[in-house]
């Protein structure tokens, strides 16, 4: 495999970004090439990344599409490679962002062109930390998907956009430089920073510690985790809705994809030791975030939270390091990806029609829009996991996996599976269902063609891995039992250490 | 009479500036020739520097070195200077400051520092110190119609003058106390435990750290940043800080070196103190050129941190900084100079207020800029903290670290507010609109650097990395 696919995968959306930049429009008109430059290219990059999956072999649990070159002489290289947690992390990054610029075309009334720009930059930036095996390279995208974010929800935000800005930008900042001193230090323990490498080279015991904390900071921040999860809401209520979606689709991910790749893979025994502390700081996510979720009057406050908590399930999944656990997580993150995706193009299919975000605004919807009900309802059904839609099966493989190791947690953390339930039903029962009140709410039209397109095909997608998990399950198996393994094999030696 | 050639740059930077001082005298309106003549001056005296030999030279009985570190320094400084007269053109004929004796002045004070970043000998860096402190002071008033630009002058020569006077008496003292002024002879003469000679140490870090404006003595930096011009502001934020932590380095490594665990201590608290109060005290600014004061005490800081290390790489880490730091600030000030209307400079903040509506491009210069003074990946800024806090951390400096890095985050917080300003505020009246590419073309040049130093980050070091100065 010569062609280096991974960087071009990586990079198109930027080149894509360049030639948006050099479109010119007249004032007040629409910029359409800009729109159609980015559909195309981040079309393009999502049938890449459709046939690097078709020729990713599924055997191994090595690393794959392997590229490296010489990056900082001497010490660092460019590192990029796949396994199978990452290709489907890639899969969804590329599958998403075509959504949200369709979704733009609707939402985005000003500085369309800047907007595109922002958006296949921070494609670029996402699918960067996905495939990069060098842990400053993993940094650098990490970190620097914070630029265009900060610039979406400021400039495109609602009234407290300055905040929320603020606030993202800050706190995630603040988690990650711990994290780039530990990876210093791992460079001057291990004496590299290419994953592989320290995995085979095991960092020693007694540094773990410490090190992990500090990952753990800059993911916990990102996830979000309780009690740092308080940027997240307002970043999602202030944010247009294409950056919402990009959000809580992706970047959230990123930290699970952290915890997997890095928490647990290099740090198995700081991982088994600072297990209960993840557990309890999940089970208390679960549990507030979905209460809080309940009382919440605006709608895109109500799945920030909701988001919060099922971010929760997925980081007792991946502490409980069984194949069922780790692979529901997968699974779960893989779902929340498209569920809240859908969920936040749903409310700002409502709140461009009204401009409002109240719940109390809305009522008897289904009485004028049935197509947008119908698929409301679907997707209300992910997200407190029905059977039959992908986000059952996720949380129901984390709930089999929990079960094995912590039986306590187990039962809590169903209690959120039906919170979770309750503030969906509520929410869909009060917009959907009863009369139609709201004088203005009677004038607004059913979805477009392209918001009932992009809808309909998450709605489809949310089911067919509802019905049919075995593709993701069969590209991830290997590399998540190599994982399990691994991490098997190092706590154990650490025990009879002991 | 042989040593003679291996000073041709300031041989040649001598005559050049008495002969365009001559050409000054006598001809009328001679802002313009000597403008450029200068430009030529400094552009043959980076060839002349860059043909001539690198290897490591002491003439007049050791007193001065020609080697990599100085070599790569005086580019610096030069190529720095080029820039910032390029930049500043248009605004000195704006504030009618065209007078001849600006680009004279600059060149005497890059006399002074080459002399300085040479000097091997306290007399000769003291000599140095005080032909670029001299013609700064005077660069600082040279606006001598304005107030402002008096008192940034008289208040930067009364401190520097009080924190020369202090450099000269540990200069002193470590004579009387070692009995040489040769920095090799100090540095072997230095080797017993000596409180004397520590004590000259203090005094002499007191004065560096003057000229380099780290804390607890940079209270100079903000009034006299605010006060001179803008053209000499950008001067002033960009060239004196490479010598002067050029020789802050040479004094560190070389002298000093057996004086390791006594300066440790001291540069931590420098850059510690630094970098926070960098932090804190811009981010209730309201003038920009005063944030732009405060940010360069913090970016100070982080250079300090990479000397503090003690350590190989960390001088060469200090010096990838201070070169990325000069091109950054370049770039900011190219946009600061931009900031007119109806005719008139403006420096408050708030006068950005959605310019990225009126001004597109040049915002976009800002904010890249800004975010790579922030430090953010994968802009150059980034790599700049990296390579320092690599050095740092490989000394096990962790408290350092941690607390140089948390700093990053709070001083982000003023950077990005400007971009806030910039970016999510409403339009005000749009700026002038004019294209000029003595100032556009540095900010489009710093941009690129900027954002392409991903690509090939080690550029710098590999520069850097046949430096030795032991």
């Amino acid at each position: 495999m010569n062609f280096p696919i991974l960087s071009s995968i990586t990079f198109l959306p930027l080149i894509g970004a360049l030639f948006v930049f050099l479109t010119r429009t007249e004032k007040g008109e629409i910029n359409n090439s800009a729109i159609y430059i980015s559909i195309f290219t981040s079309f393009v990059n999502f049938f890449l990344t459709l046939f690097l999956w078709y020729s990713f072999d599924t055997e191994t649990p090595d690393f794959q599409f392997i590229e490296e070159f010489n990056w900082i002489s001497g010490f660092i290289k460019f590192k990029f490679g796949i396994d199978g947690i990452s290709i489907l992390f890639i899969l969804l990054t590329a599958f998403i962002t075509p959504i949200c610029i369709i979704s733009c075309i609707n939402t985005i009334k000003n500085r369309l062109k800047e907007f595109l720009i922002a958006l296949l930059i921070l494609e670029t930036f996402m699918i960067g930390v996905f495939c990069s095996l060098d842990l400053v390279i993993f940094y650098l995208f990490f970190e620097a998907g914070l630029i265009p974010m900060f610039l979406i929800i400021g400039i495109w935000g609602g009234p407290r956009k300055v905040y929320s800005a603020f606030k993202f930008f800050l706190f995630t900042l603040l988690g990650s430089v711990l994290m780039l001193i530990a990876i210093i230090s791992i460079y001057w323990i291990t004496g590299t920073t290419d994953v592989i490498q320290i995995y085979e080279i095991k960092i020693p015991t007694e540094f773990q510690y410490l090190l992990w904390l500090a990952f753990f900071s800059s993911f916990a921040v990102k996830l979000p985790m309780w009690p740092v999860h308080t940027w997240l809401p307002d970043a999602h209520v202030e944010a247009p809705t294409p950056g919402s979606v990009v959000l809580a689709a992706i970047l959230l991910k990123m930290a699970g994809y952290g915890f997997l790749r890095f928490s647990v893979g290099m740090f198995p025994v700081a991982s088994e030791y600072f297990t209960p502390l993840i557990f309890i700081l999940s089970v208390v996510a679960v549990i507030y975030a979905s209460l809080v979720a309940l009382m919440q009057d605006d709608m895109k406050k109500l799945i920030a939270y909701s988001s919060v908590a099922h971010m929760g399930f997925v980081t007792i999944g991946i502490f409980t390091f069984n194949k069922q656990g780790i692979e529901g997580s997968i699974i779960q993150m893989f779902s929340h990806g498209l569920i809240s995706a859908a969920l936040f193009l749903s409310v700002g299919v409502l709140y461009d029609r009204t401009h409002s975000r109240l719940i109390k605004t809305y009522g008897g919807i289904v009485h004028i829009l049935p197509k947008y009900s119908f698929l409301f309802m679907i997707f209300a059904m992910g997200t407190l996991g029905l059977p039959g839609t992908s986000g059952f099966v996720g949380e129901f493989l984390i709930l089999i996996g929990v079960f094995k190791v912590n039986f306590l947690v187990a039962i809590v953390s169903s209690i959120g599976v039906i919170l979770a339930a309750a503030y969906i039903l509520w929410l869909y029962k009060r917009i959907i269902f009863g009369k139609l009140e709201n004088a203005q709410l009677k004038k607004i039209k059913d979805v477009n063609f392209s918001e009932g397109s992009i809808l309909t095909v998450l709605c489809v997608m949310i089911l067919f891995f509802g019905f049919y998990p075995e593709p993701l399950i069969e590209t991830m198996q290997v590399s998540v039992d190599n994982l399990i393994n691994n991490y098997n094999l190092d706590v154990n030696k650490n025990i009879s250490l002991k | 009479m042989l040593d003679l050639q291996f000073l041709i740059p300031e041989i040649f930077l001598s005559i050049s500036i008495f002969s365009l001082l001559m050409i000054g005298v006598f001809i009328k309106d001679s802002f313009q020739t000597i403008y450029r003549l200068s430009i030529i001056v400094i552009l043959s005296l980076i060839l002349i520097i860059l043909t001539g030999s690198h290897e490591l030279t002491k003439v007049f009985s050791d007193s001065f070195v020609i080697d990599n570190f100085s070599s790569y320094s005086k580019i610096l400084i030069l190529i720095s200077t080029f820039f910032v007269l390029l930049i500043s053109k248009r605004h000195l004929i704006d504030i009618k400051n065209n007078k001849f004796e600006y680009p004279i002045i600059i060149l005497l004070s890059i006399l002074g520092m080459f002399i300085m970043v040479s000097s091997n000998d306290l007399i000769l860096f003291y000599l140095g110190l005080e032909l670029q402190s001299l013609a700064l002071y005077i660069l600082a008033s040279i606006d001598r119609d304005n107030i402002t630009s008096s008192e940034a002058g008289i208040k930067y020569f009364v401190l520097s003058a009080l924190s020369s006077g202090l450099l000269l008496y540990g200069c002193s003292l470590i004579y009387g106390f070692s009995g040489s002024t040769n920095f090799e002879q100090i540095a072997i003469l230095s080797k017993d435990f000596n409180a004397g000679i520590i004590f000259g140490m203090v005094f002499i870090l007191v004065g560096l750290a003057f000229k380099v404006s780290a804390v607890p003595f940079h209270m100079w930096t903000p009034d006299v940043y605010q006060g001179a011009p803008t053209s000499v502001t950008s001067y002033f934020s960009v060239v004196p800080k490479i010598a002067g932590i050029a020789i802050f380095i040479k004094f560190m490594y070389l002298p000093f070196q057996g004086l390791l665990t006594e300066w440790q201590y001291i540069l931590v608290f420098m850059s510690i103190g630094s970098m926070i109060l960098g932090a804190v005290a811009a981010i209730g600014q309201k003038n920009i050129k005063r944030l732009m004061a405060y940010s360069s005490i913090g970016h100070i800081g982080y250079a300090i941190a990479g000397i503090a290390s003690g350590t190989e790489n960390g001088f060469k880490s200090t010096l990838v900084y201070i070169s990325i730091y000069v091109v950054m600030n370049i770039g900011a000030f190219a946009c600061i100079l931009l900031m007119k209307r109806s005719g008139k400079y403006v420096e408050d903040i708030n006068e950005l207020s959605g310019i990225s509506k009126n001004h597109p491009l040049v915002s976009l210069g800002l904010l890249i800029i800004l975010f790579s003074l922030a430090g953010i990946p994968p802009l150059a800024g980034f790599f700049a903290k990296f390579y320092v806090f690599m050095a740092v951390i490989e000394s096990g400096m962790y408290t350092l670290a941690i607390i140089g890095l948390i700093t990053t985050v709070i001083s982000a917080f003023y950077y990005i507010r400007v971009i806030k300003i910039m970016y999510f505020d409403e339009p005000k009246k749009p700026f002038e609109k004019f294209v000029d590419y003595r100032i556009h073309g540095p900010l489009l040049l710093s941009c690129i650097l900027i954002l392409t130093f991903f690509l090939y980050p080690s550029i710098l070091n590999e520069f850097v990395s046949s430096i030795n100065i032991f």
